[in-house]
């Protein structure tokens, strides 16, 4: 479905990162970990459409989208829930999902069943509805991005943190709403600073370390045979 | 009470037209955080438009509407010379081009028609005056209150209850987010720019009006009036530049009723302290719009 091949992303002079290959079949969930700085977001927001790459490829159910601006991105399929947790926060929590489903606006009766399952998905956002997002609590602010990301009906959702800064009973309940989003088929990608979390819904896993693949291989694989100390502190 | 009424619609007649002023320059800014430079021309283009087409005969209604309309068309036109270009590497070099498109269009009006006032055509209304509950009032102060109010709800509505509208809102807080969600920039930008063109036409006109007549240099006010007013209002809230335009007016207005005939003169220099003042109070000005910085 996804198919990243020696993805290199320059910030100036800087390569960010580079040599990043990685792909996830359909229906897979693959997770992507490594310190702070490994270079995980960028390499999202690459995949996004939000970066260019400087080298190497992107492939999209077979497409090439390499230099695909990030408006494209989502029309193929491809939706993304950044890190920063990007709600519009004047926006009330209704005219964010009514944006997630931009691309698909004259299809009323299909973004009104998706509003309604993820109202269901998300009890919170319904209650707020009319409330501006600004004014949710973090949790909340991060079931309404992830909510917006799926109005666009993507085949293939990239997750950046969605665990960052939140309570571990928010954050249990998140993973349990990207175990639903799995179990409905769809390719999800997923960068997270909780590991255990990750490996526990991952399939397959990638660790990077100062901008490049260190480890690959299945979730398993990678909690027996990485030292996660090493990779988080540099050891 | 005759004071009071007199005061009133020279606030709201002024301020209605520094708030459509101030609007059209931060709907372009709240998107791209860059002050379009060449914002005044758009208002300089009506009026020559207005003059251009004074002797054609048609009725004034559609004159005006031809004014108006190459001033969107100059707006968007703005995007595709000056902005969009550039808008990817530098912000210097937005600065700079805007204000070469601006210099530009000055010196094209100069040259080819004149460095003289010239007349444009005006319904008989803008030097009529009418008598209400003892005021006499210019009716073209009346036109303007009713024009404000009419675009300003306009506005309003498009951006509260249009998907055009809402996405124009949620690219100025995050554009890039925007973007991830489908929302294409550049429709977002031109959108922006023919709605800053569709402000500065009306406006332009009404500006005009109280002259009745059109020089190169025409638009240099009205910029320098919406971007004090914006600044004072806030740069990132549509709200605030409305606030900051009527506000300006009422600081002028009550200038030019309690100051002396010597010291009107001067009635710049005593805005322009106020406004420092304000400043110094508020430095984010009046209302804070939504939290952001990033520029796309």
């Amino acid at each position: 479905m996804l198919e990243v091949a020696d993805l290199e992303v320059r910030y100036g002079a800087i390569r960010a990162v580079r040599g990043i290959s990685l792909a996830a079949k359909r229906g897979e969930l693959i997770t992507l970990l490594g310190a702070n700085g490994a270079g995980k977001s960028t390499t999202m927001m690459c995949i996004a459409g939000a970066l260019k790459a400087s080298a190497g490829s992107i492939r999209l159910a077979g497409e090439d989208v390499t230099s695909a601006g990030p408006e494209t991105m989502v029309r193929k399929g491809l939706a993304t829930v950044t890190e920063t947790r990007d709600v519009f926060p004047d926006l009330t929590v209704s005219e964010n999902l009514m944006l997630g489903s931009y691309i698909r606006r004259h299809d009323r009766v299909g973004v009104a069943e998706d509003r309604e399952r993820m109202l269901a998905l998300f009890p919170r956002l319904a209650e707020r509805s009319a409330q501006p997002a600004g004014t949710l609590s973090g949790g909340e602010q991060q079931m309404l991005v992830i909510a917006r990301a799926m109005m666009s009906r993507p085949k293939v959702l990239l997750l950046d943190e969605p665990s960052l800064g939140l309570a571990p009973a928010i954050v249990d309940q998140i993973f349990e709403m990207i175990g639903v989003l799995k179990r409905s088929g769809l390719t999800i990608v997923l960068v997270e600073q909780n590991i255990a979390k990750a490996l526990d819904v991952a399939d397959r896993a990638y660790v990077m370390r100062l901008g490049r693949i260190a480890a690959s291989g299945t979730a398993d694989e990678i909690s027996a045979a990485t030292d996660f100390n090493a990779v988080y502190l540099g050891g | 009470m005759t004071f009071a009424l007199q005061f009133l619609i020279d606030v709201l007649s002024l301020g209605g037209a520094y708030a459509l002023m101030a609007l059209g320059l931060v709907i372009v800014y709240g998107i791209l955080k860059l002050v379009n430079f060449a914002y005044g021309e758009l208002i300089m283009v009506a009026g020559y438009t207005l003059f251009l087409v004074g002797g054609s005969g048609l009725p004034w209604l559609v004159m005006a509407a031809v004014a108006v309309l190459m001033a969107i068309v100059t707006g968007i036109f703005t995007d595709y010379v000056a902005f969009r270009p550039v808008r990817a590497k530098s912000v210097t070099a937005v600065l700079i081009t805007s204000f070469a498109f601006s210099t530009l269009l000055q010196n094209a009006a100069l040259l080819f028609i004149s460095p003289r006032p010239r007349n444009v055509p005006l319904p008989a209304a803008f030097s009529q005056t009418v008598e209400i509950a003892g005021v006499i009032t210019p009716v073209r102060n009346l036109i303007t209150i009713a024009a404000a109010v009419v675009l300003l709800g306009v506005f309003a509505f498009l951006m509260r209850r249009t998907v055009l509208g809402i996405a124009m809102r949620a690219a100025a807080t995050n554009f890039t987010m925007a973007r991830m969600l489908g929302v294409p920039a550049n429709l977002i930008i031109s959108s922006a720019f023919a709605i800053s063109g569709l402000l500065a036409g009306i406006v332009g006109i009404l500006w005009i009006g109280r002259i009745g007549t059109v020089v190169p240099g025409i638009g240099n006010e009205p910029l320098l009036v919406a971007f004090i007013a914006t600044v004072i209002g806030g740069m990132r809230s549509l709200g605030g530049a409305v606030l900051g335009g009527f506000l300006l007016a009422f600081i002028d207005t009550t200038l030019n009723y309690t100051l002396s005939q010597e010291l009107l003169k001067f009635r710049d220099a005593f805005t322009f302290s106020l406004v420092i003042l304000i400043l110094l109070w508020r430095p984010e000005g009046l209302l804070k719009g939504p939290a952001t910085g990033q520029r796309t």
